[in-house]
């Protein structure tokens, strides 16, 4: 088993609590992980991703060799298009659909959109909506977590303990919040999945 | 005992916890904040209350490692690598004196210059001290390392220095972890001048080190970091020093890498492993984060023959940290890339939060210097730096901690008026004192405004020393009260600041201005931890 993933999103969106989460179901399966991401300026509002790399074997990198990632996960869909040349062939897109503005020169949405549908594997999510559903607005990296879950050789009780553990500390109406996000994002994925 | 997930930094923490360390001493600085806020928030550092408070700046946090090391006790110094410009002269010095407990002093350095204004490399620093140093090529290295680090550190009597770069130090992988030892007792070093640098004492010291670099040379040798791997294809040789060798072997997934590879993790360079690797291949391949330290040495000033390869030769870019696609070129390995990144896509740099006082001071500020002229603002190191930025365009200098006070004092000196300095509350407690002594001393004609956020905030908002003393501070090393000027950067009071901000650049003296608000980044983390604090007790 190996998955190398790229998160990508803007500084504060919270790809590190998705990676965290990935890392922590990861690890309980005792599989091995490098994950590497973005400390510093760049979390200002700035472009941010993290490379995770989990397998059952010694991993060596802490970053994925170009056109090799399985899938890439994004919280925004132009950052989900900003690391393409890591994508393999046959790599999975799971963005969310819901821009974060903060440039003047953002491109056009609806050609976004239609760059990321090119790809025959991909799902593109308004995670937003969705965290909204489950009562959750903050919780729209978690909802991606679950569209991106069908993807990954992990379970989904493995994510839920993971979930428990990486967010225990914030109580458990948090928890169970995000576990529901979780399931809300698998379910979309799992019925979008189907209809290709 | 159960794997920890760790980033590098953490690793280098919990192996110096659990190696005995008594104190961390640190300013915050990307990629090493994480070590030091690691210990802050360990358990066993906060029951055995080992030290673990921010310094001042690199140098004083140098100073105290070496201070408790005097007393015996195992102390870890942290810091980016440009701190260690700051802390220079303690860093070397400390070779010189040696130590009593074990010192070791990590350094992060940022290749590629993710977060820094250059992509200097410490391992120059370890070789100009002559002075053990360990370069960790994993997480688990990175732990073992700092774990092993202050006995190296007691068995040379001199200070050890750890190098990692941004790469192993903000990337997580699992962990095990070795029996947690005991702290030192507290002693005296046995000769009571040791640490005594007078010329006379110095230059006894300085035979000192030496007259062991032989055996340092010799522990490196014989160091597991530094490892020797047969390969049968003899045409080439690969030395992969630190985290350089994970990129070589992705590139060989079942570790079939045919030819000879020598593993650097500890230096002094192993001088018979390279020897042997050197003389047995016909090319060689040097692989190395950061400056061209090996290959450089390697080569020599007089080889011509082509035969050494790596930055220097063009096989590996001259500046910007190595991936697995970098070093795989250089192997001659085909990249792969299915797609491109679509046009449309658009830059997306750091900016200023929304709702950060820095927005209030530049657009106070800019409408102010409209009146008084361009380039005449000088600026400093943090979050405040993005207004170098559109939409500001406000500042035009950034080039070390504090050197805003200093240049506008040199600028202003050279005729410039105004000269204004704009610098930030943790980073004039870092370096900018001295330089308002400076300005204060000769009463230079400078506006410096402190922007107060109470935190230093671009590392992720640690305290910072600064904080409720600001006035005195400045008062205290000379400023004339009535030029001390506290104002609240609100977009309510923005006509009230401008007028504030024109008085004082129309004075001739030193004038502070002190925008006081906190950062939106910690204000509402503390806010949130308010309110989870509170459903606690209701339930």
């Amino acid at each position: 088993m190996k998955a190398d993933i790229i998160l990508s999103g803007v500084g504060g969106q919270g790809i590190v609590s998705i990676a965290a989460t990935i890392a922590q179901a990861a690890l309980d399966n005792d599989l091995f992980i490098k994950q590497s991401e973005v400390h510093g300026m760049s979390q200002r509002g700035g472009a941010v991703y993290s490379h995770l790399r989990i397998s059952d074997k010694p991993i060596a990198s802490d970053l994925i060799p170009m056109g090799s990632a399985d899938i890439i996960i994004s919280v925004e869909p132009m950052e989900s298009l900003r690391y393409l040349p890591w994508l393999k062939e046959e790599g999975w897109l799971v963005t969310n659909s819901i821009p974060f503005i903060n440039i003047p020169d953002y491109p056009d949405l609806n050609l976004l959109h239609s760059e990321i549908e090119k790809f025959p594997n991909h799902i593109l999510i308004n995670a937003d909506e969705i965290a909204r559903q489950v009562k959750s607005p903050r919780s729209s990296n978690i909802v991606m977590l679950g569209a991106a879950s069908p993807f990954l050789e992990i379970s989904l009780e493995n994510f839920e303990q993971a979930i428990k553990k990486i967010f225990g500390r914030k109580g458990e109406r948090i928890v169970e919040l995000n576990i529901q996000a979780l399931h809300a994002g698998r379910e979309f994925s799992l019925t979008h999945k189907e209809i290709k | 005992m159960e794997k920890l997930l760790l980033l590098g930094a953490e690793a280098i923490a919990q192996g110096a916890i659990d190696g005995g360390m008594s104190g961390v001493y640190a300013y915050p600085g990307t990629p090493s904040t994480e070590i030091t806020e690691y210990v802050q928030n360990n358990k066993i550092a906060i029951e055995r209350n080992i030290h673990r408070q921010w310094s001042a700046n690199e140098k004083t946090a140098v100073e105290a490692a070496l201070g408790m090391s005097y007393a015996g006790k195992r102390a870890m110094a942290c810091m980016k690598h440009v701190g260690l410009n700051v802390a220079a002269d303690p860093f070397i010095n400390s070779a010189i004196t040696g130590v009593n407990g074990g010192l070791v002093i990590t350094v992060a350095d940022d290749p590629s210059m993710h977060s820094s204004q250059n992509e200097q490399d410490s391992r120059f620093y370890g070789k100009f001290a002559m002075i053990p140093m360990l370069e960790p090529s994993n997480q688990q290295e990175a732990y073992d390392m700092a774990y092993e680090s202050f006995e190296i550190s007691e068995q040379f009597k001199v200070p050890v220095l750890i190098r990692i770069t941004t790469r192993l130090s903000h990337s997580r992988s699992g962990i095990t972890r070795k029996e947690l030892k005991s702290e030192n007792p507290l002693t005296y070093p046995e000769d009571p001048i040791q640490f005594v640098l007078l010329p006379s004492n110095a230059r006894k010291r300085y035979k000192g080190l030496l007259g062991i670099q032989s055996a340092i040379e010799e522990a490196a040798e014989k160091s597991e970091y530094n490892k020797y791997i047969e390969g049968k294809d003899k045409s080439l040789g690969i030395i992969a020093c630190g985290i350089a060798f994970n990129y070589l072997m992705e590139n060989y997934p079942d570790n079939n890498c045919p030819h000879p590879i020598l593993k650097i993790g500890q230096y002094p360079m192993p001088y018979s492993l390279l020897d042997k690797i050197v003389s047995e291949c016909e090319k060689i391949l040097v692989l190395e984060d950061g400056y061209p330290f090996v290959e450089e040495q390697i080569k020599g000033y007089f080889d011509k023959s082509g035969k050494i390869t790596g930055r220097l030769s063009g096989a590996i870019p001259r500046d910007g940290e190595l991936n697995p696609d970098v070093v795989g070129k250089a192997l001659g390995k085909e990249i792969k890339q299915y797609f491109k990144v679509p046009e449309i896509i658009a830059n997306r740099p750091p900016e200023l939060c929304s709702g950060c006082a820095h927005r209030d001071i530049y657009n106070a500020l800019n409408e102010t210097m409209k009146e008084f002229g361009k380039q005449k603002v000088f600026s400093d190191i943090g979050c405040y730096t993005l207004g170098a930025l559109p939409p500001w365009n406000a500042i035009n200098s950034c080039v070390d901690m504090g050197a805003s006070i200093t240049m506008a004092k040199g600028a202003a000196d050279a005729g410039v008026r105004p000269s204004v300095a704009v610098i930030g509350d943790s980073t004039f407690t870092h370096s900018g004192m001295t330089a308002l002594l400076d300005c204060v001393y000769e009463n230079t004609p400078v506006t410096i405004i402190i922007a107060d956020n109470a935190t230093t905030a671009m590392t992720g908002g640690q305290t910072s020393p600064a904080t409720g003393r600001l006035e005195e501070i400045c008062i205290g090393l000379g400023v004339k009260p009535e030029h001390v000027r506290v104002l609240t950067p609100l977009p309510k009071f923005h006509e009230e600041m401008v007028k504030v901000i024109r008085e004082e650049l129309l004075y001739e003296g030193v004038s502070v201005i002190i925008p006081r608000r906190e950062c939106i980044q910690t204000a509402t983390r503390s806010k949130k931890e308010q309110k989870v604090k509170t459903e606690e007790v209701a339930q």
